[in-house]
């Protein structure tokens, strides 16, 4: 028979279970404070009191750069004068091969990127809709309905979307510590990996972001090693989703996980997949350019026939391929955004550690990971939602609350800055500071630094050297961030 | 070590359909670099107006980066899946005036997607769930096999037409559909058509439109339209073109939120490598799921801003559509009488960048059958030098019919494939004719021998008798 006659309104019958279990996502929270700002945004003339977005993962600071690039040229669009012969030609292409030329200055894009450190085929480059379209594809090409892929959590949220929401596959977190700078352990991994097989689920890999999002972090070459290796044992992917690999703006520099296979003995390539985007690298997240780049090459070809369901526009695969094969372009972009980045960075984090606010040491991404539990009456999640709320709506500020990241403790928030103005973020951090004198006034304590063994570690106030390093006040109790993928202490 | 999804062939990427695309691009016709190359007529691509939009781009000379009018660093952060607002609000008014005012549409309805490749998955993933079943009228455009079935794991059941009534689709086609779908086990949600239709380039009667809307309603299940061609319709049908967008405003509620319509511009804009599909339905809850979904492949701001500005222009998009409707039915006219010179028949077609040509003469068997479908596929790959879509790859029901696309080249290279075709059916009627001589020379022969071997058995037997 049909559908079911459904009687009244209840319209969602007529639809599948996948347009109506809720697996987008969409309800959490992260896009709670989108709303709040979407119905108050901030503007520096015509809403001064408005909602300033800092939820939102953009890079910002160097669109005058591409701008000025577009002017100069012309040739490179299909609507200007000097552009339009190539219109029939790009109007009519829909290979989903994309454009050789687009394809090749993506691979040079992402080995310079990586300082020539790895070198990137062409021919192994898949178009996709976005990150979000090459996550979802490669999840479709790499594992089917019920199988899992394990996440260290923090982690973006909208994985739970890509990873799972279409795909039928499951995401697993990996809780990781606070004591360790949330990064991921290797007892932890295992145990998590061990954890799932033995319940009966059918593990098909590790997902992680490197830079992190939300932590503003890099993996260092022996933690990748150590992944490496362990993925390789078991036999399990390993997708690695570089997208912010051109945000580290500071020390220690990015290590790719494409550097590191060679290093591996037991590596298998078959099992090794990157995704990437220029949505944050380049600040273009309009123009929906999305990579994968998988060593497998039966991923390559079935990926690329997928790809015909998110095909980058070929008026902008023309566009790309112009820009990023201008070399003396590419050189100066690639100096300019992360030096720009690290200003705003610094600017931020030392105004909050005046107000006693400590972020986690982060070297990359648009955002910094928050320490708030000293504003916590209880480390509790609602306590940390409340304390959002009050954040939102009273000191309006849109921050990510970090249980919309699956953070396994309280307290802590992704904040974003690179999306602003330079105006902006200082009104930004003026209300940040009227808030925190507000709250001293009112005669709510804070727990001091270092008084209890939980916050004794890395998230103290930051601090620039004379040679502009960011670097830790100095404590006997601080991991090396160095090796960040430690054994855990018991 | 990889999904499942892998090792099936459901991307349908194996068919004639793609083979022949394969074909095509290792030995590409060019008029004067390779002028024995292999014509491709086998993709439904509109390039006869393209002067048109150049002209106009032109004139205009944009550039997105115009202060005041467009914001760069807007446009390059604008990710909104809601659409580009000004985007929408053209592709709705140009909706409407391809139907001639006929019915008209409602920007907030539109859900932007990367083409209607990804639109028709969308609706899948939306309204059925793996195992379902949507019917299909045959025959059907290929592509449809990867794009609703392959990663969503819904099943097509066709609805078998024929050329007794050329391929139209009846109530009794459809209840035979349904009925072996449920014999399959299987949940039917819905009927899928594309109007005009690809292959055959007609337009559903008013019949025709009754009776779909009918059946789903008496099922309670969805219909699709794939209305990608709508701007192509050169001619007016007795019964004009009628887009099922006209059950969107039937006044039975239920009804009108299981309507929905697909579009896209690369056939009637001619521009398949900008990747701007859509989905149009009144049901809010589908839109809303859809729009979230668009996330996996949203179109381009700077596509959308150009196109937005694009469209806008009421002078130019009256203009255009006039011209290249007029443009489509002369190079039609074109095909259609040249093949008729040469004894092939078309289905008569009031749209589309293609006929649906009746090549069944050419097969070379006594009867037609798919094997000599096939054979008469590759004879004309490789001798005749023309890439033309099978209709088994249509999954057609009865052999012999082929698509020709006639609007993806200039007249040059379709008087070149014309002159091919002729050859090859002179030749086939040629050895037929000759063969048929030889038979019935043969045939004579044996005749005249029997009668001997008949007159000496008789003589034989007289001469027995007498003795």
């Amino acid at each position: 028979m049909g559908i079911p006659k459904d009687g009244g309104n209840g319209l969602g019958a007529v639809l599948s279970k996948i347009a109506t279990d809720g697996r987008h996502g969409e309800d959490s929270p992260y896009f709670d404070g989108w709303k709040a700002y979407e119905e108050n945004p901030f503007h520096p003339a015509q809403n001064p009191d408005g909602v300033i977005q800092m939820g939102l993962s953009e890079n910002g600071l160097c669109f005058d750069l591409t701008e000025d690039w577009m002017k100069s040229n012309p040739k490179a669009s299909i609507c200007t004068a000097e552009g339009v012969e190539n219109f029939s030609s790009i109007a009519n292409f829909q290979d989903y091969h994309g454009l050789p030329e687009f394809r090749q200055a993506i691979a040079r894009f992402m080995t310079r990127i990586r300082c020539g450190r790895a070198k990137f085929d062409s021919d192994r480059i898949v178009m996709s809709g976005g990150c979000t379209g090459a996550c979802e594809t490669l999840v479709f090409c790499l594992a089917d309905p019920e199988d899992a892929f394990l996440v260290p959590s923090p982690y973006y949220p909208a994985f739970n979307r890509d990873v799972r929401w279409r795909t039928g596959v499951q995401l697993i977190p990996i809780n990781c510590k606070s004591s360790n700078n949330f990064q991921l352990t290797l007892p932890e991994l295992e145990s998590a990996y061990e954890e799932a097989v033995e319940s009966g689920v059918n593990v098909k890999g590790l997902i992680l972001t490197n830079p992190s999002n939300p932590l503003g972090t890099t993996l260092d070459r022996t933690s990748l090693r150590e992944l490496l290796e362990f993925t390789s044992r078991k036999k399990i992917h390993l997708v690695c989703d570089e997208i912010y690999s051109a945000t580290v703006f500071s020390s220690p520099e990015f290590t790719s996980v494409s550097e590191v296979m060679h290093e591996v003995e037991c590596c298998d390539p078959n099992l090794v997949h990157i995704i990437y985007s220029l949505s944050k690298d380049m600040g273009l997240p309009g123009f929906r350019v999305g990579v994968i780049y998988s060593y497998n090459n039966t991923v390559v070809s079935i990926a690329r026939k997928m790809s015909s369901f998110g095909l980058v526009s070929s008026q902008t695969q023309l566009l790309v391929a112009s820009m990023l094969s201008d070399e003396e372009f590419v050189e100066k972009f690639l100096e300019e955004s992360p030096r720009r980045l690290r200003a705003r960075h610094r600017k931020f984090v030392r105004a909050l550690g005046e107000v006693g606010i400590g972020c986690l040491q982060g070297n990359a991404g648009l955002f910094f990971w928050m320490d708030l539990r000293h504003f916590l009456k209880e480390q509790t999640f609602e306590e940390e939602m409340r304390l959002w709320r009050v954040i939102v709506h009273d000191v309006r500020l849109n921050v990510s609350p970090g249980s919309s990241f699956g953070c396994p403790e309280p307290g802590f928030f992704r904040v974003c800055f690179a999306n602003m103005e330079e105006g902006t973020a200082d009104v930004a951090l003026g209300r940040i500071r009227a808030f925190v004198s507000k709250r001293e006034h009112d005669g709510e304590k804070k727990r001091k630094w270092g008084g209890n063994k939980m916050l004794r570690l890395s998230l103290k106030p930051l601090r620039y050297d004379e040679n502009n390093i960011l670097t830790t006040m100095s404590s006997p109790d601080m991991m090396s961030p160095r090796s960040p993928l430690v054994r855990a202490r018991n | 070590m990889l999904s499942r999804k892998l090792s099936s062939n459901s991307h349908g990427q194996d068919s004639s359909y793609f083979l022949g695309w394969e074909e095509y691009t290792k030995n590409p016709f060019h008029a004067i670099d390779n002028p024995n190359g292999i014509i491709q007529m086998g993709l439904a691509e509109n390039q006869l107006s393209v002067d048109q939009i150049k002209g106009w781009l032109k004139r205009r000379n944009l550039t997105g980066c115009e202060p005041g009018v467009s914001d760069f660093k807007e446009l390059a952060s604008f990710q909104d899946y809601h659409g580009l607002p000004a985007f929408k609000s053209a592709l709705a008014a140009f909706m409407g005036k391809i139907r001639d005012g006929r019915v008209t549409f409602d920007e907030e309805k539109i859900v932007l997607t990367a083409g209607a490749t990804s639109a028709n998955e969308i609706l899948m993933f939306c309204l059925a769930d793996p195992g379902d079943a949507f019917l299909l009228p045959t025959p059907y455009y290929p592509g449809f096999d990867r794009d609703l079935k392959w990663r969503t794991g819904v099943e097509i059941i066709p609805i078998h037409t024929s050329s007794s009534n050329n391929f139209r689709i009846t109530t009794s086609s459809l209840e035979q559909a349904f009925r072996h779908a449920q014999t399959l086990g299987m949940t039917v949600k819905g009927v899928l058509i594309t109007n005009p239709s690809n292959p055959l380039g007609t337009t559903i009667t008013r019949s025709e439109f009754n009776q779909l809307i009918r059946f789903v309603d008496s099922k309670n299940i969805h219909l699709i339209s794939d209305e990608i061609y709508a701007g192509t319709v050169f001619n007016n049908s007795p019964d004009g073109f009628i887009s099922v967008a006209e059950a969107l405003h039937c006044g039975n509620h239920s009804l009108s939120q299981r309507i929905h319509l697909v579009y896209s511009l690369s056939k009637d804009m001619g521009m398949p490598g900008f990747r701007v599909g859509l989905i149009y339905s009144n049901n809010p809850s589908l839109v809303s799921a859809a729009t979230k979904m668009s996330s996996f492949g949203l179109v381009s701001a700077q596509t959308q801003y150009l196109l937005a500005n694009m469209l806008s222009d009421e002078s130019f998009v009256h203009s255009y559509i006039e011209e290249n409707r007029k443009r489509i039915r002369e190079r039609k006219q074109l095909m259609v009488s040249r093949l008729h010179e040469v004894g092939i028949p078309c289905l008569e077609s009031n749209a589309g960048l293609f006929c649906w040509v009746d090549m069944r003469g050419l097969l070379d068997e006594s009867g037609p059958s798919f094997g000599g479908e096939k054979r008469l596929w590759t004879r004309l790959i490789h001798e005749v030098g023309l890439n033309v879509c099978a209709g088994s790859s249509c999954h057609c029901s009865e052999p012999g019919w082929f698509r020709i696309c006639f609007a993806n080249m200039d007249e040059w290279a379709m008087e070149v494939a014309m002159d091919r075709i002729k050859s090859f059916a002179d030749s086939i009627r040629g050895q037929e004719q000759a063969a048929g001589t030889v038979l019935g020379q043969r045939f004579i022969l044996l005749l005249l021998l029997s009668f001997i071997f008949v007159d000496d058995l008789g003589r034989t037997l007289s001469s027995q008798v007498k003795s």
